[in-house]
């Protein structure tokens, strides 16, 4: 049991440094970085609750993917620069009251979550889906897939309008791009592209035309 | 007293498993060449010991004795964290590779998912090095091989999931087990080309080795390193083409089971039919470097997002719908 809480305060306190650091460090990759921290000590957190596959998906998911993105778009737009200069005009002050009040509200929400599910269990009914007989696993794909098919199902429709969203934003044709067609190059023959001529002297062919 | 008898047994189990695991990628390294040269009728590495067999060692040491030069206006912290992460997370997934039914350092519930999320991870040591360098060469390399890796991480799940469907359970161990009566590579011999094409990409190898491309980028993300660190690296890239490959006869070739059920071959114990197998998947992979010329960038691409990623996908739907039909779908 001491080693279980030993390693849950060492994650903790990793996850909260590192939180600390995503807004604190100067240099936007590092903070990108730091948040790929925090994402891995959650899901070690995650773990040592027992919740395995949650963990190993937010891995995957988060770590492996999201963060990937993140990653590419800090690096390609150069957008240190561009918040150092941010920081240091006077039009950044504007904004400080709109961030005091959303993470005020997102304050007052947790505390609504944490202390209902904390003082008043019987508020909110919970189903404790963790059976020792069988896997994490399992029993996340029963309930997900039978009691909660339909959010399940909207869910993955929402993500897909949002995928075609942004397809549709970044779609544009370009013209005077020469393309690859596979079709074309496999199914081309001899007489089409070679032609033998026979060259008048003094006079010459023309070829290109 | 009883717990410090208990992590030294641990650490004695790891040790036992890391350092063939190290033992085994210099060897490979050997064999890769040796495989590649064969074909390309040249001699190959031969001088050193027997049959040339501790060249890679050889090559250890001078990379061990010589300078580790950062460069200047490199980040130094990232640039030195790079190819220790790469290296550790090529290791770190070894721990639950089943030799043996009761032979595996950690039977976690999960385990095709943590290889798949520790092979995902493996993105950040080549970016890192990429970034960290601040150089042109490695950054373009850097961010070639992060969105190839992305891509073809994706048709790997797919694939991942078509087995998964026949086996009901995310154990390595079942999935060896549940292949008893026939491997999987059988009903799922499609499955098994994707999976061996996006395994050549995923571990950057040739002819998908766009981000060492050396003809355009030098060295790719690896440019800038030197010394022991580079071959942090190449051990890192090596460990993780083995993984793959034992991946690949866990999942479709029956792991540690032996090919067939009779009494002279039950007697052979199931390490050295994994490590068989193994084999069999490094020889094809060299063989593919020796023989098949390298990639466009845009045919990498077109070749993961629009030809693999359909196909597996298609075949996941097939794959459920005939298991449902017959019935066959696995009990809890």
């Amino acid at each position: 049991m001491i080693a279980h809480a030993i390693f849950f305060y060492i994650f903790s306190i990793i996850a909260i440094i590192s939180a600390i650091m995503v807004t604190a460090s100067k240099n936007t990759v590092h903070s990108v970085f730091f948040l790929i921290l925090d994402f891995i000590s959650i899901s070690c957190l995650f773990i040592m609750i027992g919740a395995e596959f949650l963990g190993m998906i937010m891995l995957i998911v988060y770590v492996g993917a999201v963060a990937v993105l993140f990653l590419f778009v800090v690096m390609m737009l150069n957008v240190a620069q561009q918040k150092n200069q941010w920081f240091l005009s006077k039009s950044s002050s504007n904004h400080i009251p709109f961030g005091l009040i959303i993470s005020a509200v997102i304050f007052i929400e947790l505390i609504i979550v944490v202390g209902g599910w904390k003082y008043k269990p019987e508020l909110l009914t919970t189903v404790n889906p963790y059976i020792d007989e069988i896997s994490n696993t399992h029993s996340l794909g029963q309930i997900l897939y039978t009691d909660y098919i339909h959010i399940f199902q909207i869910s993955g429709m929402i993500l897909l309008i949002a995928m075609i969203g942004a397809i549709v934003l970044t779609f544009r044709k370009r013209e005077g791009v020469k393309t690859q067609s596979y079709l074309k190059q496999i199914s081309r023959e001899r007489s089409e592209g070679v032609k033998l001529l026979e060259v008048p002297s003094n006079k010459g062919v023309k070829i290109d035309d | 007293m009883e717990n410090l008898n208990f992590i030294f047994q641990e650490i004695y189990k790891i040790l036992f498993l890391l350092i063939p695991v190290l033992v085994s990628v210099a060897m490979i390294v050997w064999l890769d060449r040796r495989v590649w040269a064969f074909v390309q009728k040249r001699q190959g590495p031969n001088v050193v010991g027997p049959f040339g067999l501790l060249q890679s060692l050889a090559d250890a040491l001078k990379y061990i004795f010589k300078e580790m030069i950062i460069p200047a206006s490199s980040n130094k912290i990232i640039f030195i964290l790079a190819p220790i992460i790469t290296m550790t997370l090529a290791l770190i997934a070894w721990a639950v590779i089943p030799f043996n039914e009761d032979q595996v350092l950690a039977n976690i519930n999960v385990g095709i998912l943590y290889i798949f999320a520790v092979s995902s991870l493996g993105v950040y040591g080549i970016i890192m090095g990429g970034w960290a360098s601040n150089s042109k060469y490695p950054f373009l390399g850097a961010i070639r091989s992060a969105a190839q890796m992305v891509s073809y991480e994706v048709s790997i799940g797919i694939i991942i999931i078509n087995v998964l469907l026949c086996v009901g359970s995310l154990n390595l161990n079942d999935i060896v087990i549940a292949q008893k009566n026939m491997w999987f590579i059988i009903p799922l011999f499609p499955m098994f080309v994707i999976f061996f094409i996006s395994a050549l990409a995923e571990t950057n190898r040739p002819p998908f080795d766009l981000p060492e491309a050396e003809a355009e980028l030098v060295a790719g993300y690896q440019t800038e390193y030197s010394g022991m660190m580079y071959a942090m690296f190449w051990l890192g890239e090596y460990a993780n083409i083995l993984l793959m490959c034992a991946l690949g006869s866990i999942l479709f070739l029956g792991g540690w089971l032996s090919p067939i059920d009779l009494y002279p071959f039950n007697l052979i114990p199931g390490v050295f039919w994994l490590i068989f197998k193994i084999l069999f998947l490094f020889i094809l992979f060299a063989l593919v470097k020796a023989i098949v010329p390298r990639y466009r960038y845009d045919q990498l691409m077109r070749l993961g997002w629009k030809i693999f990623l359909p196909f597996s996908l298609t075949y996941v739907v097939f794959t459920a719908s005939y298991l449902f039909y017959f019935n066959l779908l696995p009990s809890i």
